[in-house]
C-alpha cells in the first residue's frame, strides 16, 4: 500500500500568476512522457519483471507520484485566482469552458491522458529500454519548458526535475547491466 | 568524450524561409557516459543535493548548458 | 481562514531541512537499489533515516502530522486534514 505525506518533494515556488506556462506545464502532468505516465509505467512493470529490478521500479514509480505532485502545485499555483480572462488570453478558453481551474489530465494540445501512452510488452529488456527512453523523453520535454519560460522560480523547479530523469535513466541502465550479468554480478564491486 | 552538449551545422539553402540556425545543439548527459556507478563516488552535502537534484556530482547536469556563439538548442 | 500561520517562516526552513534530508533519503535509495552491498551507503541510509524520522517529530509538534494512516500521532482534535496541505504552502 502507499502512504500520502504532507509535503512536497521540493519547495515548489512560482513568481506569477501566469496560466500561459500552467498550459505547457500540462504535458507533463497528462501527457505521453508526463509524470502521470511514468509512475504507472514503472509500478505496472513491476509483475512481470526478475525480482532484481522490482525495487527499483517500486521506488522509481513512487517518486513519479511526488513529480506529479510538484507539476499539479505549479498548475495550481500559476493558475489560482486567473480571470477567466486572464485563461482565455493565455489559451486556456477551452480548457476554462470545459473545467473552470480543475487540473485535468490531458496534454498541452488538449488530448486526454490515455492508457496507450504506456509500453508493457513483458519482455525485462524490451520493458527497462522503454523506460531508459521514457525519461529521456521526459527530460527533453522539460528542457523544452524551460526554454519558454522566463519564471526562474518555476525553471529552478523544473530543473530539479529534469536532473531526476537523468538519474532515473542512469538507474534503469543499470538495471540492464544486472539482468545481463545476473550470474555474475559481483564483476561490477 | 564527455561533454554535456554537442552541436552540428545543419545544412540551409537560399530559399528556407525562415532565418538559419547555422549551429544546432543537444544534450549528451552523464548517464550516457557513466556505465555502472563506481562505489564511494564523492556526495554533495545534503543542502546542495537537495538543489542540485542529485546526491551525485558525477550525474549532476547542470541546464541549459552554455552552447557555443550562435549555437541553438 | 488560518492564513498568516502558513505566512511562518521558520515553518519553511523546517520543512526545508526535511526536504533535505528525504531527498538524501531517495536518491540514496535508487542507488541502494542497484548497489545493495554498499556498506558505507547503508549507514548513510540508516544514519538519515534516524534523522528525517527526528526532524519530523519536532515539525510534527508545532505544525501538525505529516504521515497518513497512524504514521504520525494525532492531536486533539484531530488535526490530520488541516490546512495547508503541500500545494497550499
Amino acid at each position: 500500500m502507499w502512504f500520502y505525506e504532507k509535503k512536497l518533494q521540493y519547495p515548489v515556488k512560482v513568481t506569477e500568476c501566469n496560466p500561459r506556462l500552467a498550459k505547457y506545464l500540462i504535458e507533463q502532468y497528462g501527457g505521453a512522457d508526463g509524470e502521470l505516465s511514468a509512475a504507472l509505467r514503472y509500478l505496472n512493470q513491476r509483475y512481470t519483471i526478475p525480482d532484481k529490478v522490482i525495487g527499483l521500479l517500486t521506488d522509481i514509480g513512487t517518486e513519479e507520484f511526488a513529480h506529479l505532485e510538484m507539476i499539479a502545485t505549479m498548475i495550481y499555483k500559476l493558475t489560482k485566482d486567473a480571470t477567466p480572462e486572464q485563461m482565455k488570453e493565455a489559451g486556456l478558453g477551452a480548457h476554462y469552458a470545459n473545467h473552470d481551474h480543475a487540473l485535468y489530465y490531458q496534454n498541452a494540445a488538449g488530448s486526454p491522458w490515455t492508457a496507450t501512452y504506456i509500453a508493457a510488452k513483458g519482455d525485462p529488456i524490451a520493458d527497462l529500454y522503454e523506460d531508459i527512453a521514457a525519461e529521456e523523453k521526459a527530460r527533453a520535454t522539460y528542457q523544452w519548458i524551460i526554454n519558454m519560460s522566463d519564471d526562474p522560480c518555476l525553471n529552478d523547479s523544473l530543473k530539479f526535475l529534469r536532473e531526476r530523469e537523468v538519474i532515473h535513466s542512469q538507474r534503469f541502465r543499470e538495471a540492464v547491466e544486472i539482468l545481463k550479468f545476473e550470474k555474475d554480478r559481483k564483476q561490477f564491486f | 568524450m564527455y561533454t554535456p552538449v554537442k552541436c552540428y551545422h545543419p545544412y540551409y539553402g537560399p530559399y528556407d524561409p525562415c532565418p538559419p540556425c547555422k549551429t544546432k545543439c543537444y544534450q549528451t548527459p552523464p548517464n550516457l557516459y557513466l556505465g555502472f556507478q563506481p562505489m564511494n563516488l564523492q556526495q554533495y552535502p545534503l543542502q546542495e543535493a537537495l538543489y542540485k537534484g542529485t546526491l551525485w556530482p558525477c550525474l549532476y547536469d547542470p541546464y541549459p548548458t552554455p552552447v557555443p556563439e550562435g549555437g541553438k538548442r | 481562514m488560518k492564513q498568516g500561520q502558513s505566512h511562518d517562516q521558520e515553518r519553511y526552513s523546517l520543512m526545508e531541512k526535511i526536504q533535505m534530508v528525504d531527498f538524501a533519503l531517495v536518491d540514496l535509495t535508487l542507488y541502494l537499489d542497484t548497489h545493495p552491498e554498499d556498506t558505507q551507503a547503508v549507514q548513510q541510509f540508516n544514519q538519515l533515516a534516524v534523522e528525517s524520522r527526528d526532524l519530523k517529530t519536532v515539525y510534527e509538534q508545532k505544525y501538525g502530522p505529516l504521515r497518513q494512516y497512524g504514521g504520525s500521532f494525532s492531536g486533539y482534535p484531530w488535526n490530520w486534514a488541516d490546512s495547508p496541505w503541500p500545494w497550499q504552502l
